[in-house]
């Protein structure tokens, strides 16, 4: 029989992959444009006796999240970008003291309060840690429902895998679009085995008592613990980097772009083949580890590059550090919560190549 | 032959940082001892706070957790929501319950979260240097208050009485307030802690049990002077006592 | 096959509802969809819209910017409609509300007297079902075969009666533009 296809809000699709992974804690607070997230997560989890709390805030909220992960369990929070800036100060601290978690961006328009409609404008703070101290998080972008909800559902056994955060970083048009979706296959919690490292049940585990923290006063400690998480780190960026090429071969400006906007770009990529024009498109779906290797790589093959985002231009960064003046690198964005069209990008490829 | 006395198993066996005369040991000391006779030292779990005990994980010996300053009740919330059979202990300071956690502490409160805090009140930051708390008398000096603090005219406001705050919140249970400056005040608190603890294991709602302590250090006197002022000036305006207990009636007749 | 229509109207108008049951019915035909849906801040009255693609291959861009038809619930969306169409398109109008024609010349305006059919049937609430039977009738890209055995679980319990009443505004609005 074929797998049933469901019709759903990426918000909601979140939350059901989670709940398929078996999430047994999610904690969260109302913002536009997640709110379906949330209140999806409250129906369900509280519906299979797992735990929700709507916090008093996003600080407590991953703080919550943090005593959660110590016990070994998988947790969950979620919110949009000013939330997310809220959650820093405990992401920072997830990954000082190691813990895995997911944290689902469902971005929108800044800086401050800004707007509620769909923005790439988080770039910088998933990419670069978001909070304090030297660390980096995993960062997944999704470009629809589907995988919204596969990289979801993955996303805790890469958290566990790593003992790394893992940033889901989607925007308000994935999160309020609905698509046909094809869940994965529901995990009880109950199943997955307790963490050697989590704290409770010490006596059933036979180990010596364990403090989960991230407090170390000695700089040389301190230096070689994070020297050591670099090291995973390290390991990370050969094994987990991901991303899609769509008739990149033959192309010679090549598109790169994320999410929402690489959906765009692939539609004026098919305007512009339809034209005659040679023109690929590279989407990284790990936007942290980058894939830079493979980028240098067509750059040495001669392609140039146009750089399509939601925002003044930021992912570009990466991608120019990656072709390292090897070839040209563009940029063309839309911000404030603005979408470009498909026409648009193609009017701005037709510019780029002189046509 | 019965032991009359001797080193709490779930604390270890080694001298503390803290300073002379400071509090903490004996409220660390206390809190082993009750986990002891409750027979639950495999089956708790610390969150230790930001602040001079933030070490407290060195001296228990059981499994701890050290959060964000401040957010040690939104991850005591997570931890015990877990394990809802573990004895969760968050230990909180008056900065980081009634400054920089005043949020987390009062929605935890109000939720009913069935862990219990242990608040140490001295009445100052500790671990930075002697900075005015919430709960710094009016009055008292602070290096942040160095004419003492002044509510009014240079805009300090006044100390806040977290467990009379607290009690007007339905999710509470069981507030009390001692105090470790002598041996009688000490031997209360251990009982409060004691009912505290044994209602967190039935499962009521939120306990917390609020001590007043020294900080000879950072009050600037000897450790003979401070448990004097404690006295004099602190339990004059922290009353001591159950200022709230709305636990299970048999469980009330027990703990007598 | 690919569809790109883009819904206009006034909240209220059940604008979501007939792009939700468009993409609903058509993954039920075996097609790929999107619908993403943008609204003012109020519950009532404020502008409803919405970017509805069904397709036989993968979607690309979610936004549609050059719809293969348009859906024109009210006066005040005609202009976004003419600005969206594209060459050659459709832009079925609500003639109940709707007087004059979008100013399109090379598109082709199809006339759905809405409101007036569905107050016929008894209820002005489903107008939106109307146009979603001629929106079928003229572009032909969801057959709606199965809205029989959709509606049951999109509607709440205590509206499951007007089931035989949407789908007898469907088949009206067929009728409508058969002409």
């Amino acid at each position: 029989m074929a797998e049933e296809i469901r019709l759903m809000k990426g918000n909601e699709a979140i939350g059901e992959a989670a709940v398929r992974a078996g999430c047994r804690a999610y904690f969260g607070y109302p913002i536009t444009p997640q709110n379906e997230l949330t209140a999806y997560m409250a129906r369900q989890m509280l519906a299979k006796g797992r735990t929700f709390i709507q916090a008093e805030s996003e600080v407590a909220a991953v703080n919550m999240v943090y005593g959660a992960s110590s016990t070994g369990v998988r947790a969950m929070t979620s919110s949009s970008s000013p939330g997310i800036s809220l959650k820093q100060e405990g992401i920072s601290y997830l990954c000082g003291a190691d813990l895995p978690a997911v944290i689902v961006n469902v971005a929108r328009s800044g800086p401050g309060l800004g707007g509620i409609s769909p923005s790439q404008g988080d770039y910088f703070q998933s990419t670069r840690g978001g909070g304090h101290g030297d660390y980096y998080t995993i960062v997944l972008a999704p470009k629809g429902v589907q995988e919204a909800a596969d990289l979801t559902y993955e996303a805790f056994s890469i958290s566990e895998q790593w003992r790394v955060p893992v940033l889901i970083l989607a925007d308000g048009l994935i999160g309020q679009m609905m698509e046909g979706v094809v869940l994965p296959e529901p995990i009880d919690p109950a199943t997955l085995p307790r963490k050697e490292w989590a704290v409770g049940h010490s006596a059933e585990m036979h180990r010596p008592y364990i403090h989960v923290t991230s407090l170390n006063l000695v700089p040389d400690a301190l230096e070689a613990a994070n020297r050591l998480r670099f090291e995973r780190y390290g390991k990370i960026k050969k094994e987990l980097v991901r991303y899609e090429e769509i008739d990149v071969d033959d192309a010679d400006i090549v598109f790169v772009a994320y999410g929402t906007a690489a959906r765009v770009c692939h539609g004026a990529l098919e305007m512009a083949r339809a034209a005659g024009m040679k023109v690929g498109l590279f989407r990284p779906i790990t936007l942290w580890p980058f894939p830079s290797a493979r980028l240098a790589g067509l750059a040495e093959r001669g392609k140039r590059f146009l750089c399509i985002e939601l925002s003044m231009g930021q992912m570009v960064e990466d991608v120019r550090l990656a072709v390292n003046g090897k070839m040209p690198v563009d940029f063309y964005g839309r911000c404030g919560g603005n979408v470009p069209s498909q026409e648009e990008v193609f009017a701005e490829v037709k510019r780029l190549m002189g046509r | 032959m019965e032991l009359a006395y001797g080193h709490p198993k779930s604390l270890k066996p080694i001298q503390t940082k803290y300073c002379p005369g400071c509090g903490h040991g004996v409220i660390h000391r206390i809190i082993a001892e009750v986990i002891d006779e409750m027979d639950l030292q495999a089956k708790a779990i610390i969150t230790n706070p930001v602040g001079c005990s933030i070490w407290a994980d060195l001296y228990f010996d059981f499994d701890s957790v050290q959060p964000a300053h401040g957010r040690t009740p939104a991850a005591s919330t997570g931890i015990k929501r877990m394990l809802p059979d573990h004895l969760v202990i968050c230990y909180q300071g008056d900065g980081d319950l009634a400054a920089i956690g005043t949020a987390e502490i009062i929605h935890a409160a109000n939720r009913g979260e069935k862990f219990t805090t242990i608040f140490v009140n001295n009445a100052i930051y500790g671990m930075t240097g002697g900075q005015m708390a919430p709960t710094t008398l009016v009055g008292q000096y602070a290096t942040t208050a160095p004419e003492g603090r002044d509510p009014i005219g240079a805009g300090m406001g006044y100390p806040i009485k977290v467990c009379e705050l607290l009690a007007t919140l339905e999710g509470t249970r069981y507030l009390a307030r001692g105090a470790v400056n002598n041996a009688v005040n000490i031997r209360k608190t251990k009982n409060y802690i004691r009912r505290a603890f044994e209602a967190q294991m039935r499962g009521e709602g939120f306990t917390m049990v609020e001590i007043l302590s020294q900080c000879p250090t950072n009050w600037q006197m000897n450790p003979a002077e401070s448990v004097e002022w404690l006295e004099k000036n602190m339990i004059t305006f922290y009353p001591l006592g159950e200022i709230k207990n709305t636990l299970s009636a048999s469980a009330s007749a027990q703990a007598r | 096959m690919t569809e790109k229509t883009f819904m206009a109207g006034f909240g209220g108008q059940g604008i979501i509802s007939l792009g939700q049951l468009w993409v609903y019915s058509a993954i039920k035909e075996g097609l790929k969809v999107t619908f993403f849906p943008f609204y003012g801040a109020e519950k009532r009255g404020g502008i409803a819209r919405a970017s509805v693609i069904v397709s036989s291959d993968e979607i690309k861009s979610p936004i549609v910017t050059s719809a293969d038809s348009v859906v024109v619930m009210n006066q005040d969306s005609v202009e976004i409609a003419e600005k969206v169409c594209r060459k050659g398109g459709t832009i079925l109008v609500n003639s109940s509300l709707i007087k004059a024609d979008p100013a399109r010349p090379d598109a082709k305006i199809v006339h759905v007297p809405c409101n007036d059919i569905a107050l016929k049937l008894g209820d002005v609430r489903i107008a939106n079902m109307v146009m979603m039977g001629a929106l079928c009738k003229v572009t032909g890209a969801v057959k709606l075969d199965k809205l029989e055995s959709i509606l049951p679980s999109f509607f709440s319990s205590n509206k499951r009666s007007l089931i035989s009443l949407n789908i007898a505004a469907v088949e009206e609005g067929k009728k409508a533009v058969s002409g």
